[in-house]
Formats: structure tokens, sequence, C-alpha cells
């Protein structure tokens, strides 16, 4: 008797256990239930992603996963934010223990495919550049030979760099950091003479130094940094949501749909079926993904269109001052485009 | 025993008895302990089996010999980011193993003064070595590495006040003696560099480090079994540089010594203890070294008084009494708890990641894990190798333990 117990009990423990597996395969029924969004972002990049005076994540990739818990529970605030290193993102997202990581992260072939993660979109074109102080007469980084470089490690920078300081048959010093702050802190007491990041994140982190103009950022890009959010390899549906929900802040920007008058929009429905479409007042797109009709207006009413984002966070009022450039739309001459809601 | 009372039970076995029975129980309890231990593991191999990373990218070592694409600072042996990531592997495993002895020899040190001079009878000595010893064991030694490491970044010279200004005036500093430079990246010293038959001139001085270990076990015996006094400061001084004099110029000076000379950003040539290394090696001998010296101490203490006090009576100075009587006893006691201090700096230079020197942690638990993705093949490796190193200390400080205990014939 004893023994058909145990088995019994051996028995109970598979069933749960297969059982919390099958729920846990499904991220959008997952979230749904825990009612908040499991979003990885950085520790910290002033506009891209840091807790405010209040404790309250603001940030360039915060509004992403802002607008992803507005379109599928309705809710900006029900986010639950992880900080995460270069080194600890993949594993929070391949773990479940992230829903979706929005970090600036470079969309890679071997990210893509061999670590099993879909990158569903670029939210940011960057490029790979050079800080250096301005007293060390340094004008471009074919001039750094021997150079000691700070490098957040865990990261694509970390093999650009290898791969440019070889090609150019220069050597140069890593000296590798585990998150931006504390490769910052190292810069600025002189323990490295460059640091090397995204020049998105290098502005940023600029805006912050005591005396900006101390320091300068090389002419030299050396690398392609498209810099996206992902999610894991499998759940197409969850991939669906998040892709077009960032395309719907794309298309609001482009069809002059904003945070102030989406409500409007919504409630009076113009003459333009794909705004329309859009904003749930016609067809049926929010069902298509599991969400509401009104999904995607929840979501522009709740951190307002891409170009809205990047002048709150980023943009040229702001401290870090980045303009369009690349990420302008592409009727401006940049690359930023959304495929059609229809 | 209450059973021994009781006949056995006529009729057999009941399966109350499992539980009831004095004669069953333990086999009961061990059985299900057993079950319990076989579910778990097979619950974690299952738990894998399920995982959907491993099943879709299988189990596979291949990516050590894939180019790993990132440079290392601290190469102990030649290495580029076109070599594999195996290469990366050893690298990072020579470096920690550099830190762990560098660290576990001056731990030792700090350790034994520090504990000999925490029962000295001066008062202040004893005294400051007790807040040593609170402050710095109390105190988790992550926050050490790091607080070094910060001061050793704020506090040395900025390499910038060596380099030649543009305008080629003279720099603010130059090399300490022409060789040394404390820099906050780093200290740079001069470096040995054997050319030709120069490693006959090494192979001289070793051999002749013997040579005097040599002279003085000769002057030992001599003493014991004739009782003449041999001198021994002379002659150990002249088998020391002497011959090794003597090769360095029959073979035409082929070693010399290379000292930092200042480039455009920073010094090149010479040898450079990077800050990370000096405030890992620092951090872990002065937090192990509070340890050892609370060691040091109870083996001290536990030496009765009776032995000091005889020593003492024959004459013996305090310095004698200590390294002559009490140590050699005490080391019975002091050793094994040794062991674990020795394993418990080789597991944290796994933090070696907080201040940027590249260990095993760093390479193939570190980047290699996160340009694969291979998390749980690295981290299966990173485990072998720990456990490997750590089972290897403790075999060579057990045959020392076996070499110092009590002999019993």
């Amino acid at each position: 008797m004893n023994k058909s117990v145990l088995l019994g009990a051996l028995a109970a423990t598979v069933g749960t256990a297969g059982i919390a597996y099958a729920q846990g395969s499904t991220t959008l029924a997952a979230v749904q239930e825990r009612g908040s969004l499991n979003c990885g972002v950085t520790t910290g990049v002033p506009g891209f992603a840091e807790p405010d005076g209040d404790g309250v994540w603001q940030g360039f990739d915060v509004a992403v996963c802002r607008a992803v818990a507005a379109a599928v529970l309705g809710d900006p605030t029900a986010v639950t934010f992880v900080p995460t290193t270069g080194k600890t993102r993949f594993t929070a997202l391949a773990s479940g223990e992230i829903d979706m990581l929005a970090r600036n992260t470079t969309w890679t072939f071997s990210r893509d495919t061999d670590l099993k993660f879909d990158f569903v979109g670029v939210n940011y074109y960057d490029g790979q550049g050079f800080m250096v102080p301005a007293d060390l007469g340094v004008s471009s980084a074919t001039e750094l030979d021997g150079a000691t470089v700070c490098i957040q490690t865990g990261t694509t920078t970390e093999l650009n760099l290898a791969d440019y300081f070889r090609v150019n048959g220069m050597s140069y010093e890593p000296v590798p950091i585990e998150t931006g702050a504390e490769a910052v802190q190292q810069y600025l007491a002189g323990a490295c003479d460059v640091y090397t990041t995204d020049r998105s994140a290098l502005a940023a982190q600029r805006a912050g130094f005591e005396t900006p103009g101390d320091h300068v950022i090389l002419p030299e890009v050396v690398s392609k940094e498209p810099l996206g959010p992902l999610v894991r390899h499998g759940d197409s549906e969850w991939g669906d949501i998040v892709r077009w929900t960032l395309n719907a802040l794309i298309s609001a920007e482009e069809l002059g749909v904003t945070q102030s008058n989406v409500e409007e929009m919504a409630a009076a429905p113009g003459d333009n079926p794909e705004i329309n479409r859009m904003l749930g007042t016609e067809g049926e797109l929010g069902a298509m993904v599991g969400l509401s009709a009104d999904a995607f207006k929840n979501a522009i009413a709740a951190v307002g269109n891409y170009g809205e984002v990047f002048d709150q966070n980023i943009g040229e009022s702001t401290a870090i001052g980045l303009a369009r450039g690349l990420n302008a739309q592409y009727y401006d001459g940049g690359l930023i485009y959304s495929p059609p809601f229809r | 025993m209450t059973t021994a009372a009781d006949p056995p039970s006529a009729e057999g076995f009941r399966l109350g008895q499992l539980i009831n029975d004095t004669r069953y129980r333990s086999y009961t309890f061990q059985a299900i302990a057993l079950l319990a231990l076989i579910f778990g593991f097979s619950w974690l191999a299952y738990n894998a089996s399920q995982n959907e990373q491993l099943q879709a990218n299988g189990f596979s070592y291949d990516f050590l010999f894939a180019p790993a694409g990132y440079d290392i600072n601290q190469q102990p042996i030649p290495y580029t980011s076109q070599d594999t990531h195996l290469r990366a592997t050893v690298i990072g495993a020579i470096n920690t193993i550099i830190v762990a002895f560098l660290a576990c020899v001056t731990a030792t040190i700090f350790g034994v003064i520090a504990g000999v001079l925490r029962l000295s009878n001066n008062w202040i000595i004893s005294k400051l070595m007790a807040i040593y010893v609170e402050m710095f064991r109390n105190i988790p030694v992550l926050i050490w590495i790091i607080i070094i490491f910060t001061v050793a970044a704020n506090t040395f010279p900025p390499i910038s006040e060596f380099r030649i200004p543009r305008d080629g005036s003279d720099p603010e500093r130059t090399l300490l003696f022409g060789m040394f430079a404390a820099t906050n990246q780093g200290v740079f010293v001069p470096r040995l560099v054997f050319e030709g038959l120069g490693w006959l001139v090494a192979v001289t001085f070793l051999a002749s480090i013997a040579g005097v270990f040599g002279w003085r076990a000769h002057a030992r015996n001599k003493l014991y079994s004739e009782g003449t006094v041999v001198p021994v400061l002379w002659p150990s001084l002249a088998i020391l540089f002497v011959p090794t004099i003597v090769v360095y110029f029959v073979l035409g000076m082929p070693v010399s010594l290379e000292s930092p000379e200042m480039g455009r950003f920073r010094f090149e040539g010479g040898f450079l203890l990077r800050p990370s290394l000096i405030a890992l090696w620092f951090a872990l001998s002065i937090y192990t070294g509070a340890f050892i010296a609370e060691n040091v101490r109870a083996g001290i203490l536990a030496i009765s008084k009776g032995q000091t006090e005889a020593a003492a009576a024959l004459g013996l100075r305090p310095g004698r009494i200590m390294s002559l009587v009490v140590l050699p006893q005490a080391l019975r006691v002091i050793i094994p708890p040794l062991i674990s201090q020795y394993l418990n700096i080789t597991k944290n230079t796994s933090l070696a990641i907080a201040v940027g020197y590249m260990d095993l942690t760093g390479t193939l638990g570190g980047i290699t894990l996160n340009q694969t993705g291979r998390a749980l093949e690295c981290i299966l490796l990173l485990m072998l190798f720990y456990l490997t190193f750590s089972l290897a200390i403790s075999a060579i400080m057990n045959v020392y333990n076996n070499s110092v205990k009590l002999k019993e014939r």
C-alpha cells in the first residue's frame, strides 16, 4: 500500500510538472494570467531605460515594453521591469524569466538563429563608435594603436572591437567591464583611454558627464547595430503581438496619429481606412493576434507614436540630443518603415 | 531493547513492520532516501531534456573549436582573437591558477603574521590585529575587491601624467629608477628577457637555491653529529650568486632587463601588473588572511602553556619559542582548516569578473557562454574545472598534512 501511495505521489508530481510546462509555452496566456508583462531592460542607460526620481522606469526601450503591456493588458503600468546586463539578458529571456527583451540589443544572425530568439523589428538603427577625452588629441579611431579600451563584456561591441583593431593592424588593451555604468566610471577615472559602445549610448552617457564638452565621439562607425526588441523563438503568436505593437507606433507617426489625438480619432472614425483598421474601428486586426480590437489604440495612447517616443526620450530637445538621422521615417530619408495595417 | 522481549510474530511479515520494527526501519528510510535521490536526478535530467533550447541546439562541445573572436588582456600564453574558444578557456584557467596561487601565498603570510601578533602581549598590537581580523572577515570579499579596485583607479597617478606632452616638453612624472611606474592603468615593471642560452642562467640560479638548502642541511648535520659549527651565511651567499654570475658572463650576458618605455598611450615593453589582478590578488589575500589568522591563533592556543614555559625555562627567546617549539606543533592544528581556506580562495577567484580580470569564469563562463549561448555545456565544463582544481589542492595539502602530523608508531 505504501508503495502505491509513493507511486501515486510520483505520478502526481510528474503530472503537475508537465502541466506547468504546457502552460508556460504560450506566452500570451501566461502574461494575461499573470496580469503583468515581464520586460527585460538595461540596468540603466539614460534615455533608453532608467528609473526616474520616483523610481518609475522611463526611456525609449521602456516605451516599447509599456506599449506592449497596454496592447495586451490595456494597462501601460502593468509591467515588471527586469534589469539585465549584457551577459544575463539572453539567459533571462531563454529561461522564461522575461517575456520580451527591449534592451539596446543588436539583431545578429547568430542571435536570431543559433541562440533561438526572434527579433521582431528595429526600433533604433545604431553603430558602434569610440569616445575619448578631448585632451588626448585623437581625431580618428585609426590613431588608437596601443590604447586602453573599456568595453562592456558580453556584447557585440567586444567582437567588433577585436575585428576592427585586427583588420587595421593595431593593438589595444581591452578592459572588460560588466555594466555600462561601471565602464563609464572607469573611463572617467582614466583607467582606460577609450570607451566604446553603440554611438547612441555614448551620446546618452556623455550627456550625464559633468563636462560633456571635454569628451569627443570619434567619427568612425565601425559596425551596423540595428537594435530592437526580441522574444523567444517558437512562439510566433507572441512575436506577432510585439512586432505589430512596434509597427503600430511607427505607422502612427506616418499616419499622423499622436498620443493627444488618438482617442478622438478612435471615437470618431475618419475616412482613412488604415487608421481605422489600426485603431480597431474597422476590421478585426486585434482579434487576429488574439487581442481586443482597441489593442493598438491603447498602445499609442499609452506612449505616443514612434516620433513622440523618440523626441521625449532621446531626441534633440533632451539632454541626450540624438538627431533622427537613420531613424527618421522613410519619407524623410530614414530607415524607419512599417508594413501596412491591412 | 524492548523488541527482544517480543517473540517473533508467527504471522510472518506485515507492512507495518517497515516503520515499527527496528530491524527494518533503517532499511525503509534508506530506500526512501534512495528513491527520492533517483527521482530528484531523473527530474533534473527530464527537465533538461524537455528544455526547448537544448532540444533545438543539441548538446555539443563543437563550439570550443570555433574562433573565439574576442581579445583577452592578460595572456600567459600567446593568443589572438582568431584562436579557438578552447584556447581562450585555457588562458582563463591559467589566469585563475595564477591569481589563486599568488593569493594563497600572500594570504598565508598575512594570516600567520596577524595570527601570531594577535596573541602578542603588546596591547596595541593585539588590538590592531583583532580589528584587522574582524573588519576584513565580516565584510564580503566582493566588496573588498571593488573597494580596492576603485581606490587603485582613483589614487594611483593617471597615466596621462607620464605621457610625453604633444609640445615635446618633459612629462609631469617619470619612471621610478627608470624602471617602475604605478599608474591607474596598472603597475609597469621591468621584465627579464632571455636570449639564446639565457635559460641556462635561470636553471643555474634554481640549482643554486637547491644548493643553499643542501649546505644548510650539511651544516646542521655537522652540528648535531660532530658538534662542529660550520659557517652558514657567507657560503650560502656564495653558492647563491657566484655560479649564476659566472654562467651569465661565460655565456655572454644572454639575459637582459627590459624596462617599460612610454609609447603613444601607455608604456610598451616591460611587464604590466593590471589593476584587476592587483585588486583581486590583494583583496583575496587580505580577506582570507583574516580567516587564516584565526586558524593560526587557534592552533597556537591549542599548544599547552607548559610547552612555552618549559622552552622559556631553557632560556629560549620569545621569537625562538614561537618558531622552534610552538609553531611546529601548532601546524598540526592549523593545516586542516588552512586547506579549506585555500579552497575558498580558489573558488572566490571566480568573482574576478567584477573587476574585469579574465579568469575562467570570465572567458568560458562569461564571454564564450554569452557569444555561443551554450550555457549548459559551459557551466558543466566550468564546474568540472573548479572541482578538479580544488580536489588537486586538497590532495597536495593532505600530503603535506600527513608529513607534519603526529606520527603514531
